[in-house]
């Protein structure tokens, strides 16, 4: 069921483009060493900041690095850490929401506040905090990262139990004896989790540009492994005479966020769930 | 006959969140309520929406906490019993709910429904296929149903899976909620024989919550008349006429089909009190027409008038 819906997605002009495109990234990611030509750190000092020609279709970095196998290579860190991290904020979010959703009290006053807190500061000053006190590195991004979407998938799922709760199938359920945990598990969160799962998805695209923002500062992953933000940070040196350097980088996150946006879109309407993703 | 189900001075207050600058208002949705549900019987609830009636149906089940009074079945105190103790005991007692469109979740199917019962109180079943087949059966639901969802199915054949849910774990006492106020009229016969084969068959007992009258007189045992949360009147045979003016009002209200037999209906005057500030006297008083300014000063008691009839009225009528 499942499959033919996803099927029915993919054959918009919108959902079949944009799953186009996010098949290919995910691909690069999965078999970059297959795929890129040269290595991600194979340098070539005499062949610098030249321009793109058959031999490197994108052209190359200040070092003589190949810029396709590095975007290719970099697919492979923005999509690890935008995915880990996204996935930890929705499963951490999911547990925090249900519990205050379905028992409120003390619980929830606490974590509506703190959740509320969070949401009035952006993403990035959240992340860059939190980078602050645990130092740089790919895990304390994909840490960082997770801990500033938090908020939105607790926010979302609380929403969703608080709602849900008072359907007459969860009385009915209490009424043959369940538990809270059955309650919570068996029917709670299954009728709550697609919009969440959605927002998750759109919250994907979200991650890359945050990941990539905290690498072109220097703080995601340390050089020689190469992150798309990173590649744009040292491109800017050379902007008047290797613009490509900056420009392919660039590129390829906005081509990866517009298809995950547009994906998220299309499974929006296909689901028809707008109305209850409005509160993010 | 030995009562099942013994109501002691139940009642359950609702209050409104305090806020800033807003004061804590109190509801008494359930007022002292005191009623004995006599083993394989029918006992109706009647009342206006908004009486108390569907709360008085959780009550009884412990789906809400009584603020005060307690609820015995079969001589066990409901109120004395573990989480896990009322957990087990749910088995014994059941409920079919008003909204067969919100009583079964969207995502399970309907074998999936029926069977969810056993899964929750842990009891294994040897046959589980042969189980739901006899459930829905015994409910008049065609067998090849069990593998679709519940929107796939009509209002009435939602109901049927709601009462087969309930009956899955052989329950002697089942609290029905308006089961047939969400469905077509048509559908509503066939709901209420169904019911009605069932408690004759399992010698079941039931609470019947409707508002109703021609529905409660045919179906119905004992029946009880409920005004702003209080019981007003009970009477032991449904066709008994009522002496309490609320009670015949409702009677009256009821709409015949036969034109010829068609009267002038009477329709009350005045204003329903408002739950959170009611009136220290009758509840009924500022819409009675036989008020005199004892109802409107002293609270009438319900105290039994003959065998089994109760009232709670300082001048009852006819």
């Amino acid at each position: 069921m499942a499959l033919r819906f996803l099927w029915g997605v993919v054959h918009t002009p919108r959902g079949g483009a944009s799953a186009f495109v996010l098949m290919l990234v995910i691909a690069c990611a999965l078999f970059a060493p297959l795929i890129a030509p040269y290595g991600y750190a194979l340098q070539n000092l005499p062949g610098s900041n030249t321009s793109p020609n058959a031999l490197h279709w994108l052209g190359t970095d200040e070092f003589g690095r190949d810029l396709l196998s590095r975007i290719i290579h970099g697919a492979r860190t923005s999509l690890t850490v935008a995915v880990t991290a996204i996935s930890i904020s929705v499963v951490v979010g999911m547990t925090f929401g249900a519990i205050a959703g379905y028992f409120g009290g003390m619980f929830d006053r606490v974590v509506t506040a703190v959740v509320d807190l969070t949401w009035s500061f952006p993403e990035i000053l959240i992340a860059l905090i939190l980078i602050a006190i645990i130092g740089t590195g790919t895990e304390s991004i994909i840490i960082a990262i997770s801990i500033a979407y938090l908020a939105q998938f607790t926010r979302l799922t609380r929403a969703q139990v608080m709602a849900l709760r008072q359907e007459t199938y969860i009385e009915a359920t209490v009424n043959l004896g369940a538990g809270h945990f059955h309650v919570i598990f068996r029917h709670l969160l299954p009728n709550a989790i697609t919009p969440v799962i959605v927002a998750g998805m759109l919250a994907i695209g979200d991650a890359i540009i945050l990941e990539a923002t905290l690498g072109f500062f220097g703080l995601g992953a340390q050089p020689p492994i190469p992150s798309w933000g990173a590649m744009m940070s040292s491109g800017t040196a050379q902007i008047f005479i290797a613009p490509w350097i900056i420009l392919f980088p660039g590129a390829a996150i906005a081509l990866t966020v517009i298809s995950i946006n547009l994906f998220g879109d299309a499974l929006i309407d296909a689901l028809n769930i707008r109305s209850r993703l409005r509160d993010v | 006959m030995s009562a099942l189900v013994s109501l002691l001075g139940l009642t359950r207050d609702f209050s409104t969140g305090s806020g800033f600058l807003k004061a804590r208002r109190v509801m008494r949705a359930v007022d002292d309520v005191t009623l004995d549900i006599p083993r394989g019987s029918v006992t109706g609830v009647v009342g206006e929406s908004g009486c108390g009636k569907s709360t008085l149906g959780r009550l009884v089940l412990r789906l809400i906490s009584a603020s005060s009074g307690s609820v015995t079945y079969d001589d066990t105190d409901l109120g004395t019993l573990s989480p896990g103790a009322m957990r087990k005991m749910r088995r014994n007692m059941q409920m079919v709910f008003q909204d067969p469109y919100s009583a079964i979740d969207p995502r399970y199917t309907i074998r999936r429904t029926l069977l969810e019962p056993y899964q929750v109180q842990r009891t294994p079943l040897p046959d589980a296929e042969a189980r739901l087949q006899e459930l829905m059966s015994m409910v008049g639901l065609n067998p090849d149903l069990a593998a679709s969802y519940p929107h796939q199915l009509s209002g009435g054949q939602k109901q049927r899976v709601g009462i087969a849910r309930a009956l899955a774990l052989n329950p002697s006492f089942l609290v029905l909620d308006e089961p047939t106020a969400s469905l077509d009229v048509s559908i509503q016969a066939q709901i209420i024989a169904l019911l009605e084969g069932l408690q004759r068959d399992l010698g079941l007992t039931y609470l019947f919550i409707s508002h109703d009258l021609s529905l409660v007189r045919y179906f119905c045992d004992q029946v009880v008349v409920m005004y702003m949360g209080r019981v007003v009147e009970v009477l032991p045979k449904a066709r008994d006429t009522p002496h309490h003016p609320y009670a015949q009002a409702l009677t009256n209200s009821h709409f015949e089909p036969d034109p010829t037999r068609r009267k002038q209906v009477q329709i009350l005057k005045g204003e329903i009190p408002s739950p959170f500030n009611l009136p220290p006297g009758c509840a009924f008083a500022a819409r009675c027409p036989a008020a005199t300014p004892l109802c409107h000063s002293d609270r009438p008691a319900l105290e039994s008038a003959s065998s089994g009839h109760q009232i709670a009225c300082h001048h009852p009528q006819g």
